[in-house]
């Protein structure tokens, strides 16, 4: 069993090893003391304070911690959307984000949508292809063939031709990470894709992005509630703590790739489940006694 | 019951049941069902009864007021057979019915003063509209002048536009097109303003440059508002149209309404008046047609009826 999914997805990534190999070793972020204080002269919000983070090539980052907590703004900072305060990001050793620097998004660090923002008014296909054209990077009819190559391999391929606003969430957010891969970006942050899911749709979300990983080996930031599926997709979880955030902790994830959900109930998975679990319960709690106290 | 009743009854049926059968069939492309079944869907349902019912009670009121109550202000309308042996008369008392070609030289005066007004509003207003959410600079200069230009009634530009324009006709039009461009700036601009910052951002995260994101977010984007704001622009159109040719025209429906009460025509001033409801409808309908063309993907969105795609 185990070794038919290896060679499958050893296979699958000779395919693509052409144009992939020698991007998959890029992608590394460095987060040092990174502060943002949204509105310094007025409401003076400290979102994120002194916060230093590793985050290697290749590696598949959870981040969870309590609402409010500066997880959106971390994200917002590396995808370039806003600045920050103080601090520095590196992305593979060339400055990414300074006080200063104008931030800067691009398809270097695509990011999927908590709400989703495939565009309504394109099809599938359109939405998938539209990064590789704007950018002058394929020709339409090759962009259209690494599409429907990359979407027939999620079970997509019969609603290429369908607009978004028809399709379930689930699928709607697996063509959203196609649309970002297919840019073969070098981070991908993805803001809580799969919140709001059912059950099943959660896990076949999860399956999708596993395989997704395991061929494209993206370095990954993922932000979610949800601490099993934290542990269950990442190599690292980030636990922050509550405003202004700060990383609480980081806990390794040795579970072997690829993911099945059978390791769900493993002793090992149980373990680093109880030991996130704690760390997120005391500043979930921190947090909520810290609104009685603004409330009261 | 003589022929006058009965005609334009049943072309005011045969309408209602034309629109009701519409929606059916808009129905029956998704479900599947025959034309036969179609048709008596329609006529077995209540809401088509009771579309019915709204106009027979109308229609009774107006008669039952000019005829029968004791209202004396009522007494001197002409009432629903009146208004209609004269709109249907080949030799028409007043002058004007279905037979005459002055009927038709008003309408088309009328029609081609609101085309031209709401299409010079259309060309110059969507683009304005568009500017103004798309630059945070032009949006600061000119908003604040078009909320103060906005509030001012149509009809308080007349003299101005008589005094500035050469001559009746271009005035008409210009107070016409200035009611429409408001509206339909104004709904442009909260299209653009109504887009998800998150459609911006991914498009930024893909690689588009300002350009393309106008084309590609701004324009979509606010299409359903746009075409929202032509419907409205259209009304607009045709309600500021109708006053200023009161005052200032030699021809259109609102001249021929004008000067049925001055010449004491009172069934030409309902012809005047009923014919621009029609109108009014047709045109709605015409924007309405573009506007699911042009969206599509709205169409499947809120359609409610398209087949959603599962795992
Ligand atoms: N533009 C802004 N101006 C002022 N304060 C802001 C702004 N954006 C976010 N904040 C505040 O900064 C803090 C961190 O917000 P952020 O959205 O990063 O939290 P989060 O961890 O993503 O929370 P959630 O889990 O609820 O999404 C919050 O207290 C929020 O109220
Ligand atoms: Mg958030």
């Amino acid at each position: 069993m185990r070794n038919n999914g290896d060679e499958k997805v050893i296979k699958e990534n000779t395919n693509i090893a052409l144009d992939n190999s020698h991007i998959t070793k890029k992608g590394a972020l460095s987060i040092c003391n990174v502060t943002k204080i949204y509105d310094p002269e007025g409401v003076h919000v400290i979102a994120l304070e002194d916060c230093s983070l590793d985050i290697k090539a290749g590696e598949f980052v959870a981040v969870v911690g309590p609402s409010g907590c500066g997880k959106t703004t971390l994200l917002n900072i590396i995808a370039g959307f806003d600045s920050l305060t103080h601090g520095e990001i590196y992305l593979d050793n060339e400055l990414l984000a300074a006080p200063g620097v104008k931030p800067k998004p691009g398809p270097d660090r695509v990011v999927v949508f908590q709400h989703g923002a495939l565009f309504p008014w394109k099809t599938v296909l359109d939405n998938v292809i539209y990064g590789p054209v704007i950018q002058k990077k394929m020709s339409r009819d090759e962009a259209i063939e690494i599409a429907r190559d990359k979407l027939s391999r999620l079970g997509l391929k019969e609603i290429e031709n369908v607009y978004p606003g028809q399709l379930s969430s689930g699928m709607q957010r697996r063509v959203e990470i196609v649309r970002a891969l297919i840019n073969n970006p070098l981070v991908l942050l993805l803001d809580e894709p799969f919140r709001g899911m059912d059950s099943v749709t959660k896990s076949a979300s999860h399956e999708a992005l596993l395989e997704l990983y395991d061929i494209f080996h993206k370095t990954i930031y993922f932000i979610t509630h949800d601490l099993e599926e934290a542990i269950f997709l990442s190599d690292t979880v980030v636990v922050m703590t509550t405003r202004p955030g700060k990383i609480r902790m980081t806990i390794k994830v040795d579970l072997p790739r690829p993911r099945d959900y059978r390791m769900l109930s493993t002793p090992r998975f149980l373990e680093l489940k109880e030991t996130a679990k704690d760390a997120v319960h005391e500043e979930a709690l921190k947090a909520f006694q810290r609104g009685e106290r603004e409330l009261a | 019951m003589n022929i006058y009743f009965v005609l334009p009854l049943f072309v005011i049926l045969s309408f209602i049941f034309f629109i009701f059968y519409r929606q059916q069939k808009r129905l029956a492309h998704y479900s599947g069902i025959s034309t036969l079944s179609q048709i008596k869907k329609t006529l077995t349902s209540q809401r088509f009864w009771l579309v019915i019912l709204g106009f027979v009670l109308t229609i009774g009121f107006w008669y039952a007021a000019v005829y029968w109550l004791p209202f004396d202000a009522f007494h001197r309308l002409p009432g629903p057979d009146e208004v209609v042996i004269e709109w249907l008369s080949r030799d028409p008392y007043y002058g004007i019915s279905i037979y005459t070609k002055e009927y038709y030289v008003h309408i088309l005066y009328s029609t081609y003063r609101a085309t031209v007004s709401f299409l010079l509003a259309t060309i110059l207003g969507v683009p304005f509209g568009l500017l103004m959410g798309w630059s945070r600079r032009f949006y600061e200069y000119s908003f604040p002048l078009v909320e103060m230009i906005r509030p001012i009634p149509p009809l308080a530009w007349v003299p101005l536009s008589i005094l500035m324009l050469p001559g009746v006709e271009p005035a008409v039009i210009f107070v016409t097109f200035l009611v429409a461009f408001f509206v339909t700036t104004l709904n442009t601009l909260l299209g653009v303003q109504s887009i998800d910052q998150a459609y911006f951002r991914a498009a930024l995260c893909l690689g588009a440059s300002s350009k393309e994101i106008l084309y590609d977010v701004v324009i979509p984007g606010s299409l359903p508002y746009i075409f929202t704001g032509l419907q409205i622009s259209m009304g607009a159109a045709w309600f500021s149209l109708v006053a200023g040719e009161m005052i200032a025209a030699q021809y259109g429906l609102g001249y021929l309404i004008w000067q049925g009460y001055s010449l004491v025509k009172y069934p030409t001033i309902i012809i005047g008046m009923v014919t621009l409801g029609f109108i009014g409808y047709g045109s709605s309908a015409v924007i309405r047609y573009v506007g699911k063309r042009l969206m599509a993907w709205r169409e499947q969105e809120l359609g409610g009826l398209g087949v959603t795609y599962e795992e």
